[in-house]
């Protein structure tokens, strides 16, 4: 009875084009994106902050990234995280080496280095394709893991070859409470956000559509394939980049290698796909659904344990959470494979109906 | 020079490890085109349960041969492998018929992470070993050719021969037998295979029952080389540049590939890891991979992929 475009006609191509044609979804977002800057910084607490908003802020913004690459060009990787780990130490070198330099450029130079290591083990996806590029992208990840770890210079020389910023601060104001980081990183998601789904539904965004569609007939067609690919990789590891410089400098504070391991590649494109590939809404319910799960289970799990007369040892807890985990993954790929957008979307068309029958 | 043999060997023989996880992705992909990411935690969950069988059978049964007391395990694990491929067929598999391959990878990611946590709460998350007598001293050999002679793994060479052993038996089974004539059908073309009468789920329980005993030879190897424990699940990982090397559909890929890998591995680590600061191993066999897929995109052995609008 609400949600629904009777009677909003569009009378110039401008309003047609507009990212929300629809004005009940425009208030919807405007709402929505109020309430993170206005309302929750009144509503949630320190731990709240700090062991689910701030995760899930900035891996929403990595699963963004990945979703470019893999649900909108159709290109498997899973060196995300090796995306992520650049994007932190270009990041960190800069903020350490180069005196001065602001935190916001320290951290959009991350995203260049990784855009330049994006591009270069994207030219294998000229001719690899498939799950053979799946993997061929695992030596991306291998090969960070190993530079971050053995050559000195990225960490500084530090002895503990851990890397750590402090006192961070844009223009004069301190980043330093949970609620500052929280903020600081809800700008950036929101920037690349509106960023990316912009790119998407321009020429570019169809030239990516169109090459994961099948990428013969989109070469046949005119489009290059060489040029699309590459920009995909490139676009996605910039803002993946820039989402590791961010979990390093704000979620992190001081971090090795580990951090960005072969589980955090895992970890992102479990988000893109249970959120839904080629959505970007599908990469926020992605990244909440990942981010909370764990916690949830935590919680509820000892809880339960104590419910029905039983101590839940540590140990217990974590392969009771691993199998949940797994066991949740799997029913939900084999209940929804289109992912939690598509859940979305039929909720919208039944919205359009509601509350009439037809 | 000796040296040289000596590292080389190594690798061949590491590189014949390798290739037993690496058959058990072949043998999965080529009969139902699933990337099995969970072979990795299948060679873990066989090994624990192949271990703690070991364990408690002289414990509650009182058999203290040893022969004896292995080879039931063994045959225990072995049906412990059953139970989960048949499991995964009937609860996750037939469930997701004709989705896409990468619904299907993440899906097998699910089954990693379940198998990880079933395994340990039930068997244990100790380190374990494994002791089916493998030899542990190294042999010399040689002696004559060159000064000091080669040093040989026995070990090495016994998990090699048991790998070439278990291949050589796939092959015969593949080749030989009804199932495995009916395997190859289904993984030419699984409509075909079907409209001729043969039953698709049956085939890939089959397989999967293969690939759980291949990942049981394989864990019983790797875990009595290195002790039973998480870190084995890693394996995978190490295994997974062979696989495209040789050809996702390749059995014959996986065992060159294998020994490609095994080779490149040992020779960068020993001749040019000590120059860029060692640990090099593990990338260096992606590196090697992805620079021969840029010739060959289908791995050396794989079926030529052909793009059609």
């Amino acid at each position: 009875m609400f949600y629904r475009e009777n009677g909003q006609f569009k009378t110039t191509y401008r309003s047609d084009q507009q990212i929300f044609p629809i004005a009940q979804d425009r208030w919807g977002v405007l709402l929505i994106v109020a309430f993170a800057f206005l309302g929750v910084p009144f509503l949630a607490d320190e731990y709240m902050f700090r062991a689910i908003l701030i995760p899930f802020l900035i891996l929403a913004l990595a699963a963004l990234g990945v979703n470019i690459l893999v649900g909108y060009c159709g290109q498997i990787s899973l060196g995300s995280g090796a995306f992520m780990a650049v994007g932190a130490y270009a990041a960190y070198n800069f903020f350490v080496r180069v005196e001065g330099m602001p935190l916001i450029a320290c951290l959009l130079m991350g995203g260049v280095f990784a855009t330049l290591l994006g591009i270069f083990f994207g030219i294998p996806s000229l001719r690899v394709k498939g799950l053979y590029l799946a993997v061929a992208t695992l030596a991306a990840q291998f090969f960070c893991d190993w530079a971050f770890l053995r050559i000195k210079w990225f960490t500084n020389d530090s002895a503990s070859g851990t890397a750590s910023v402090s006192d961070l601060s844009v223009m004069g104001l301190a980043i330093q409470t949970p609620l500052q980081k929280y903020l600081f990183c809800l700008a950036f998601l929101v920037v690349f956000g509106l960023l990316a789904k912009n790119l998407v539904r321009s020429a570019i965004g169809r030239e990516w559509m169109a090459i994961r569609d099948m990428d013969v007939a989109a070469a046949v067609i005119g489009i290059r394939p060489m040029y699309a690919k590459l920009s995909a990789f490139a676009v996605s590891s910039f803002i993946v980049g820039v989402a590791g410089a961010l979990w390093a400098f704000v979620h992190l504070g001081s971090w090795e290698p580990a951090a960005f391991s072969v589980s955090r590649s895992f970890q992102l494109l479990f988000m893109v796909i249970l959120g839904g590939m080629g959505s970007i809404m599908g990469s926020f319910f992605g990244a909440a659904f990942i981010v909370v799960l764990p916690i949830a289970i935590n919680i509820v799990l000892p809880e339960l344990g104590q419910w029905v007369g039983i101590t839940v040892s540590t140990a217990a807890l974590t392969h009771t959470e691993q199998i949940i985990f797994g066991a949740l993954i799997v029913w939900f790929l084999i209940v929804e494979p289109h992912g939690l957008a598509r859940l979305w979307s039929v909720g919208k068309q039944k919205l359009r109906l509601w509350p009439f029958p037809h | 020079m000796g040296f040289f043999l000596e590292t080389l060997i190594g690798g061949l023989m590491a590189g014949m490890l390798y290739s037993l996880v690496a058959l058990g992705f072949v043998l999965i992909f080529k009969a139902s085109g699933v990337f099995n990411f969970a072979q990795g935690a299948m060679v873990l969950f066989a090994a624990l349960a192949m271990a703690r069988f070991a364990e408690w059978v002289p414990e509650y049964a009182g058999i203290t041969n040893p022969v004896l007391f292995n080879l039931i395990a063994f045959a225990l694990a072995a049906v412990v492998m059953f139970v989960v491929a048949w499991l995964v067929e009937y609860l996750v598999l037939k469930h997701l018929v004709n989705q896409e391959g990468t619904t299907l990878l993440m899906a097998t990611l699910g089954i990693t992470y379940f198998l990880d946590g079933v395994g340990q709460t039930i068997f244990g998350s100790d380190i374990y070993k494994i002791d089916v007598g493998m030899p542990k001293e190294p042999l010399m050999a040689f002696q004559s050719v060159f000064e000091g002679g080669l040093l040989i793994s026995q070990e090495d060479l016994v998990a090699a021969a048991i790998a070439a052993c278990l291949v050589a038996g796939l092959s015969l089974f593949f080749q030989k037998t009804s199932t495995g004539r009916a395997l190859r059908a289904v993984a030419d073309d699984h409509q075909a295979a079907q409209s001729i009468g043969i039953p698709l789920d049956r085939i890939w329980v089959i397989v999967w029952c293969v690939a759980g005993v291949v990942a049981l030879v394989a864990g019983m190897i790797w875990g009595s080389k290195l002790g039973v424990q998480f870190s084995l699940s890693e394996v995978a990982l190490r295994a997974l540049p062979v696989v495209i090397l040789g050809g996702l559909t390749s059995v014959p890929g996986a065992i060159i590939g294998g020994l490609i890998i095994g080779v490149g591995e040992k020779l960068s680590e020993v001749f040019l890891g000590p120059y860029v600061g060692g640990g090099i191993e593990i990338w260096f066999a992606y590196v090697l991979a992805l620079v021969f897929l840029l010739f060959r995109p289908q791995g050396l052995f794989g079926e030529k992929i052909i793009d059609r609008v």
